[in-house]
């Protein structure tokens, strides 16, 4: 009867490593402990991970679960949900949290399945109400939020977005380490090599001002529009996913969970409504500048100055402000 | 090769969305829809698939009378026929339920290959692929950038966070959910529009394939505006007088310029 967060590494040339949305996530599990008055325990899956079990025995927490196996090794969504339902079933868990990553969105739904649940995917915020869990998510690429409860009997499943809570609250604490080991068998899939496209001639962490172009500009033969803005402020001219699918920039300039994370001192988005994949790419810039005709969209819950107007008129007057403010 | 493409109809990408007086969905009566995004991707693999190693690509659609549209749509495209699950009151359904209610239509068709889209505009659990593999039995793999047919496997590319990608193999049958940006769609061509007209869509309904909503495990209580994290500055007027307004703040209270 307790809270499980399930942590995620990942080896890539070297050692598991963490992936760092783990310790947000560990970090919900602590408040939802407190607020629900529940013990909570934390499980890292994979081989070789004694490592990083032991950087949990220093957290609150009641236990630390070491599940190993060598075909945990390399990811599989058969081997891992295996696991985590062993563990489950195993620690009697009620609610299970994980961080909102790749991997977990390859395995949890099929993990929440096999025991007839449904995973709360992708949660940006919780409360308690009567004592019961209400977790909070977005619809429509956030242009709306909901809340959502869970029926039935636990375990409860959630994945918890990145940036919807804070790792430096962690609470230290001692626990100690229990190896698990799940029975497995072998996976039908066979995970092969990790890599990197060709390496990225962009380096847009580097930037001081992005400028970002998203859906807004609507076609191709429109980028100069936004260049010509990039030019005017000596930035560096980044974009959402869509434009770089369509091939109007280069993936490389692509900002978004899928492509670079920045923050710079100055980022301004036009024509990018803001869906979750982009906002994590760049809510830690200092100075967030929105343009975009919907006053309803995401991007302008973020945004520190906006225009909500038709950007083909914004942005050339913009260019010809910018021009007269730089003398 | 069998081909089976789930896709779904959504509200389209630039609605105005309003939240209904029941807070408990949005007005949908006035909106127009349109293909969910990562589906249409989706179906365009399908049909590239079948292009090179031949074959059949059938849709699978669930959603109310109005989704025909889109099914007729992904017909033009070169879908060979489709199914259509009438079901006006798919919200009932919680994701396994509606991933139960596909399983139904998928399972007696035996394809070799199932493709979705990685998630949906509307409620985007990106869920439903996966869930359905693990009702059907399926080896599945997510968020995929490319496909390669081999003898008797598929060899797929993951993507990962960060510019990272992994290769993975595994044997058909198989199910694959598609990210967008892994192909170039295509557009109907009056030809194709032509044709759709004569494709089989089978009308099925979901007490016909046995299912129905029953429990949900999850509920949807309260549908609402997102609250602001931070206090923006907006500026409006004609464009050259917003403009000066905002470069202002950027000098002089920002100091970005």
């Amino acid at each position: 009867m307790s809270i499980l967060v399930v942590m995620e590494q990942r080896a890539v040339a070297g050692p598991p490593a963490w992936n760092r949305m783990s310790w947000e996530t560990l970090a919900a599990g602590q408040q939802l402990a407190r607020e629900l008055q529940q013990p909570v325990s934390a499980a890292v899956l994979g081989q070789g991970i004694e490592g990083l079990a032991a950087e949990l025995a220093d957290k609150k927490l009641e236990h630390v679960y070491a599940v190993e196996h060598d075909l945990l090794k390399d990811y599989t969504p058969d081997t891992y949900t295996a696991a985590v339902r062993q563990l489950v079933e195993q620690t009697q868990a009620r609610i299970v949290i994980f961080p909102h990553t790749y991997q977990v969105r390859d395995f949890l739904p099929k993990l929440a399945t096999a025991l007839g649940r449904v995973a709360v995917s992708d949660v940006v915020a919780h409360r308690i109400e009567d004592g019961k869990l209400v977790l909070v998510r977005q619809l429509f690429q956030g242009k709306l939020n909901v809340d959502v409860r869970f029926n039935g009997e636990p375990p409860y499943f959630a994945s918890m977005q990145a940036g919807a809570y804070r790792a430096d609250r962690i609470e230290a604490g001692s626990a100690a380490v229990e190896k698990f080991a799940p029975q497995l068998t072998p996976s039908r899939i066979k995970p092969l090599e990790m890599f990197r496209e060709a390496q990225r001639a962009v380096d847009l962490t580097a930037a001081e001002i992005i400028v970002s172009v998203g859906r807004g500009i609507k076609e191709a033969d429109n980028i100069p529009i936004v260049q010509k803005l990039a030019d005017a402020l000596g930035a560096e001219l980044a974009a959402s996913r869509p434009i770089c699918d369509s091939g109007w920039l280069p993936m490389e300039r692509q900002v978004g969970s899928s492509g670079q994370t920045v923050a710079p001192k100055m980022y301004l988005a036009v024509g990018i409504s803001g869906a979750i994949q982009h906002l994590v790419g760049m809510k830690g810039s200092k100075v967030i500048v929105a343009i975009n005709k919907d006053s309803n969209a995401p991007i302008f819950e973020v945004a520190d100055y906006g225009i909500v107007g038709d950007l083909f008129q914004v942005v050339p007057a913009l260019v010809e402000e910018i021009k007269k403010a730089k003398g | 090769m069998k081909i089976i493409v789930c896709i779904k109809q959504v509200p389209a990408r630039d609605s105005q969305l309003r939240v209904a007086s029941s807070g408990a969905w949005i007005q949908d009566a006035d909106l127009s829809y349109e293909i969910n995004e990562p589906d249409a991707y989706a179906l365009e693999e399908g049909l590239q698939l079948k292009e090179k190693h031949g074959g059949e690509v059938v849709v699978l659609c669930a959603g109310p009378a109005r989704a025909a549209q889109t099914i007729r749509e992904a017909l033009a495209k070169g879908a060979d026929r489709a199914i259509h699950i009438e079901e006006d009151d798919l919200g009932a359904f919680d994701p396994l339920g509606a991933a139960r209610l596909l399983a139904a239509a998928l399972g007696p068709e035996k394809p070799d290959l199932v493709l979705t889209g990685l998630q949906s505009d509307d409620l985007g659990y990106g869920q439903t692929g996966v869930i359905l593999a693990e009702l059907l039995g399926l080896p599945h793999a997510t968020i995929i950038m490319q496909v390669e047919k081999q003898d008797g496997t598929i060899r797929v590319k993951r993507e990962l966070e960060d510019g990272w990608f992994q290769h993975v193999e595994m044997p058909l049958p198989a199910l694959l959910t598609i990210q967008s940006g892994i192909n170039k769609l295509r557009y109907a061509t009056l030809m194709g529009i032509k044709k759709a007209k004569n494709k089989e869509i089978r009308n099925v309904t979901a007490a016909g394939l046995g299912a129905s909503a029953g429990a949900a495990s999850i509920q949807l209580s309260r549908v609402y505006l997102p609250g602001r994290s931070k206090q923006t500055q907006l500026f409006d007027g004609p464009p050259k007088e917003a403009a000066a307004k905002l470069v202002e703040k950027l000098k002089f209270e920002a100091r970005v310029i």
